[in-house]
């Protein structure tokens, strides 16, 4: 994990280290914006309701100044507090993420889109950014005039990838055949910047978001990047550019970001944003290989055993490269890959 | 290779006969064994029965890269995943069943019995209406006879057991058929086979 935060590093960012509590007050106003309602909270020695952090970019945001003239980039490695979606209880979680706070440009969405694929590349080679920009999709349900309900709905069937309830709904509510025909279409098209961005010039011609889409990703120029329109992941928190990082062999996304001005106006912020966080808890089943045992040699010394010998044969096998526990028995719960008695002044055999 | 995880029984089988038919067939599934794994290496496909329930836990958790599950399931557990076709088998409906002559008095609390808690409040809070959810595991028929519950949200194929059981549908609730599901990150790294079976399987 070092070697992703140093690249933050690399691109100027500093970092941000927090404290593990926060005043619950800022997550009740902001209720809207967490992931889970469950917050753990505790009363402190002042008798202030406090909570354990379920969020960090909240915080970041309120103690960030409101400049909206340059970009402050700060990245954090920092633990949460949530109940995870099927877990019956609160678990920590690890995330590692960046957040840029101001006058957030094409070039700043590009150097947060790439350092999105730095940090998915750290983790394997074999991984895939899922880009969207949801301004292109609100914009066409703003012209659809569908009730919020039902705005939701589509958003949550594009999410799945769902066409046949998709075409269902739009039906269902009279969306303009035009308009749902979009819809549908961008539901359906995903893939390379070369083969969707000229279908997405076709179907909207002169669209704005499209065009940053070109220019954004042609310039980011990563084959591992993709535009698919079901990134709409919390909308009411993100809007833009909103992205999803997938590594093969991790079931779900491990990374997840986006633009959020949305929550920047809700919290009275003049400047807008963008971040992504990394779940790094997500990674343990691919970054711990599960060993077949837990040292190379056991090496078991007998009483009369000579200690500065015993030690000295200990790191001799150590500086070999080899994990070395010295006991005077096996413990029942360790696997050993190789068993060595040492005896007196340094006989060793294999056991 | 792709992983697919299939719902064991009446429909399970049904849905392997469209995989087949849709060129990726595993004669071994019918030999007459308890293995619950079949692979075809040349058509690319290893196929396992779970149980219906199941079946949406493997794809969302991707121990299956694809699989078959009653929309009922999808609506009950909502799994993160992609929800690509409707297969249009095993058809039938979630629906609000009561005794024959039942009148809703809105003026208490209904009582609800089903093994489909989500879709229940889900439904009801659509329309505003306060219900108590009990939630049973099977034989959900008999709770309204024994006055444990008004009603029921259950599903109904052919409404044999309703009648029998001296009950109608007073409401539907939404219609269910198989849906074929996958896991996102499969999805991204195994696009083309996926969308080949879909593509076949439509």
């Amino acid at each position: 994990m070092n070697n992703i935060l140093k690249k933050y590093q690399e691109y100027g960012y500093t970092q941000y280290k927090m404290s593990k509590f926060e005043e619950y007050d800022l997550y009740v106003k902001n209720k809207d914006f967490l992931i889970s309602d469950n917050i753990i909270t505790f009363t402190d020695l002042s008798g202030k309701l406090m909570a354990l952090k379920p969020d960090v970019t909240l915080s970041i945001i309120k103690n960030s100044d409101d400049d909206a003239n340059s970009v402050s980039k700060v990245y954090y490695d920092e633990n949460v507090y949530r109940v995870t979606k099927g877990s019956q209880g609160f678990k920590e979680i690890r995330q590692i993420g960046l957040e840029c706070f101001g006058k957030v440009d094409d070039y700043c969405l590009l150097e947060v889109l790439a350092l999105a694929t730095k940090t998915l590349g750290a983790i394997s080679d074999d991984y895939k950014l899922d880009v969207s920009n949801l301004t292109i999709i609100s914009d066409i349900l703003d012209e659809c005039d569908v009730s919020t309900k039902v705005r939701n709905e589509i958003l949550r069937l594009m999410g799945q990838k769902n066409i046949h309830e998709l075409e269902a709904v739009l039906t269902k509510e009279n969306v303009e055949p035009k308009k749902a025909e979009i819809l549908l279409e961008l539901t359906k098209t995903y893939g390379d910047k070369e083969t969707v961005i000229p279908k997405l010039e076709a179907l909207l011609p002169g669209n704005e978001g499209v065009a940053q889409l070109r220019k954004l990703l042609f310039a980011l120029d990563d084959n591992n990047v993709q535009i698919d329109f079901s990134v709409v992941n919390d909308v009411h928190y993100y809007n833009g550019i909103t992205f999803n990082g997938f590594v093969n062999g991790v079931a779900d996304s491990v990374l997840s970001g986006g633009q959020y001005d949305n929550m920047m106006t809700r919290l009275k912020r003049k400047s807008k944003a963008v971040g992504f966080a990394l779940y790094v808890s997500m990674l343990e089943d691919l970054l711990f290989e599960s060993s077949e045992y837990d040292v190379d040699v056991a090496l078991l010394y007998d009483e009369d055993a000579d200690l500065s010998a015993l030690c000295d044969a200990a790191n001799a096998l150590r500086a070999d490269g080899q994990t070395v526990l010295v006991e005077t028995a096996l413990p029942k719960a360790i696997r050993a890959k190789r068993v060595m008695k040492f005896k007196g002044k340094g006989i060793i055999e294999d056991a | 290779m792709l992983n697919v995880a299939l719902p064991k029984g009446r429909l399970g089988e049904k849905v392997y006969a469209m995989f087949e038919a849709a060129g990726y067939p595993c004669p071994s599934i019918y030999e007459e064994n308890r293995k619950l794994i079949f692979e075809n290496e040349e058509a690319g496909v290893r196929y396992f029965w779970v149980k219906p329930s199941d079946v949406a836990i493997y794809v969302e958790r991707g121990a299956a890269d694809i699989g078959v599950a009653g929309k009922d399931i999808l609506l009950e557990y909502e799994p993160d995943i992609y929800e690509l076709l409707d297969l249009d088998i095993g058809k039938c409906k979630m629906a609000v069943a009561a005794p024959v002559g039942f009148r809703d008095n809105t003026q208490k609390t209904l009582r609800v019995a089903t093994k489909f808690s989500n879709i229940a409040k889900a439904y009801y809070d659509s329309k505003g209406r306060d219900i108590d959810i009990i939630h049973l595991n099977g034989s959900i028929e008999i709770a309204p006879i024994l006055k444990l519950s008004d009603v029921i949200v259950d599903i109904v194929e052919t409404g044999t057991t309703l009648k029998e059981n001296n009950l109608e549908v007073i409401e539907d609730v939404v219609p269910i058929s198989a849906r074929l599901i996958a896991n996102k990150t499969s999805f991204k790294f195994k696009t083309e086979e996926i969308e080949n079976i879909v593509r076949n399987l439509k």
